[in-house]
């Protein structure tokens, strides 16, 4: 999607520890371990993982959200010519919200009960110095209008408790997208929803995207939303990303055994056939093996897999995958 | 004869919304009836609000019902005395959407598993420990956690917990309301996996809630849909799933993600023309829908 010029977001090896906490062999316990990827402008990447995998606090990350124990050790993250993570935390203030939006799972914690929704549409609008007085509260019910909020201004004067989920969610995107950042970090925006509902959101962030050339990541733990609208995706397991490129081609054609496996594990194939299932359980990021975290799981495991934890093997331009079967040398 | 037969289930809540206005009526099921055969896995899929899980729960009298019947085996459920309930209950076994919420976290996994069997007076402890220690083998689960608390289990296991305790007193009926829902992704197979092992080795009969359609498609021979407390279509899976006649299952089909997608491709619901009157006609061999 970027021809020219630097991705909008670059991340490289970011490096996430949990304070304080060490695993067996005395190493500190990684959120995320080495994580690097770009968003181009008006391009969707979705960052897709089980609970633990660390993309969360990956998303949480770039804006230096994430809460304690966990602290960021290394890595940059680039956005607009600056490293986020050098920034002061007065600077940094102004690209939250501003420049970068963000959705949360749950709208029902994200917003305030106690203000109306038009109200606190036009506070975010106020503190970034986009609008004020009635000229803001004017602006929230666009906003709300554009989320496709029948009947915005009176809906401006709603309560939070008085919408429905789909609802708050929509008032959510459109406190995310009121300042118009460039770039927006959506957190299972529709894991709290109804199917139809969900799709209906999902439906919404890519015409906000057709029509405002927003970036978008899209933290998930679906692959059938990542189908549905993303350009790349990447695969967290563990805190590292374990493959990432092009949605349709990571979809079509995985490259990691574990991506593999969540697509086998799928219903739907055969009705009635047993399904492909991932032995054994999401490790515990205290107890990963010396190896590929993924080995003790996995049915192409050989013996490199426990000697050491893969790099990155490059399969063509954007296309990237963390495991030794894509080791020419290896093999 | 069906083991299972719900006819014209109702279940009505009363509303106030200031404590001196007028209470207004809700009908949360609205005139349900299916029947579910011997062995059968039978789905009742919707979305949330739909009645679905209230329907599941009016059966077994979590809730009680405010009309219509369940016939289980040829009894009234509806209409038997406590004591003659009791006994039924142990036919008619439950597994919840969250294994975390639905264990006691004061109880070890072995006596979580266990407690059904004291309560019904089954067996000497020797012979209930027997039996746990099997259902453990049954679930997939080593016999070494019986001593763990549901804390020190995974979320995968403290489901398997959940099935095994449901299957402690031998059930015929395993009443299933997303069992899956809560679990990490890469291990929702292994539990699904489980149930139809689980139901083809002790010849259970499935009644599967859940909003996943993929999910309901693969394990279930025959489904229902509800919207708003009614069935608005029913049938074979294959026929119900290949062609769907109701605009609100077309609309929920589309909406799968996965599905093809794309705004344009949607079909979208209109619930100002859902007819809440409306009754279920035959559209094809063992299907209907209104």
């Amino acid at each position: 999607m970027s021809e020219q010029g630097p991705p909008l977001l670059e991340v490289r090896g970011l490096t996430i520890e949990f304070v304080g906490a060490r695993d067996g062999a005395g190493r500190a316990v990684r959120a995320a371990d080495g994580v690097s990827f770009d968003i181009g402008r008006g391009e969707i990447l979705a960052l897709a993982g089980e609970s633990g995998s660390g993309k969360s606090v990956t998303a949480l990350s770039i804006l230096r959200l994430v809460p304690p124990p966990g602290r960021i050790v290394s890595g940059t993250v680039r956005f607009e010519g600056r490293d986020l993570l050098a920034l002061e935390e007065r600077d940094l203030r102004r690209v939250r919200g501003a420049r970068i939006g963000f959705v949360f799972q749950e709208p029902m914690t994200a917003l305030n009960p106690a203000f109306t929704v038009g109200g606190q549409i036009a506070e975010a609008l106020e503190v970034h110095g986009v609008a004020r007085g009635a000229a803001a509260r004017a602006r929230a019910v666009e906003w709300l209008d554009a989320v496709r909020i029948p009947d915005p201004a009176r809906r401006a004067r709603d309560f939070p408790h008085q919408l429905s989920g789909g609802m708050r969610q929509r008032v959510l995107i459109a406190a995310a997208m009121a300042c118009r950042p460039p770039l927006v970090i959506a957190d299972e925006p529709t894991t709290a929803l109804d199917a139809t509902i969900q799709a209906d959101i999902l439906d919404l962030l890519l015409a906000m995207r057709q029509a405002y050339g927003l970036s978008l990541l899209l933290i998930t733990h679906d692959l059938g939303i990542v189908a549905r609208v993303a350009d790349r995706a990447a695969v967290m397991y563990a805190g590292r990303i374990v493959e990432i490129g092009p949605a349709r081609e990571v979809l079509a054609s995985p490259g990691h055994p574990y991506t593999r496996g969540l697509l086998a594990s799928r219903p739907g194939h055969v009705p009635g056939a047993r399904l492909d299932a991932i032995p054994g359980t999401v490790p515990d990021p205290a107890m990963l093996p010396p190896g590929c975290a993924f080995a003790p799981r996995c049915r192409d495991r050989f013996a490199p897999c426990d000697a050491a934890r893969p790099d990155a093997f490059s399969l063509s331009p954007g296309r990237a995958v963390r495991c030794f079967l894509h080791n020419g040398a290896a093999r | 004869m069906s083991l299972v037969e719900v006819a014209g289930l109702v279940k009505t809540y009363e509303r106030r919304h200031a404590p001196w206005g007028r209470p207004s009526r809700i009908c949360a099921v609205d005139r349900v009836s299916f029947a579910i055969g011997a062995g059968e896995t039978f789905g009742l899929v919707g979305e949330s609000g739909s009645g679905k899980t209230t329907t599941v729960r009016c059966m077994l009298r979590l809730v009680e019902p405010t009309a219509g019947s369940f016939t289980f085996r040829g009894e009234p459920v509806f209409d038997l005395p406590a004591a003659r309930l009791r006994a039924l209950r142990r036919d008619m076994q439950m597994v919840f959407q969250d294994p975390g919420s639905s264990l006691n976290p004061r109880m070890t996994a072995g006596a979580i598993v266990e407690e059904g069997l004291v309560v019904h007076r089954q067996g000497s402890p020797a012979e209930r420990r027997e039996r746990v220690r099997d259902l453990f083998g049954l679930v997939g689960l080593d016999d070494g956690m019986m001593g763990r608390y549901p804390r020190e289990l995974s979320g995968g296991q403290r489901q398997r917990i959940g099935i095994a305790r449901a299957l402690a007193l031998k059930p015929a009926l395993l009443v299933a309301d997303e069992p899956v829902t809560a679990l990490d992704v890469s291990i929702q197979a292994q539990v699904v996996n489980l149930l139809m092992d689980l139901q083809q080795r002790l010849g259970l009969t499935l009644l599967l809630v859940a909003h996943d359609l993929s999910l309901v498609r693969h394990l279930c021979t025959r489904v229902a849909v509800m919207y708003r407390g009614r069935i608005v279509e029913t049938g074979r899976a294959d026929a119900v799933f290949s062609a769907p006649a109701h605009r609100y299952t077309q609309a929920l089909m589309s909406a799968m993600p996965g599905g093809a997608g794309g705004p344009s491709a949607r079909l979208r619901y209109d619930a100002g023309s859902f007819d809440p009157g409306a009754e279920l006609r035959e559209v094809g061999p063992g299907h209907w829908a209104t």
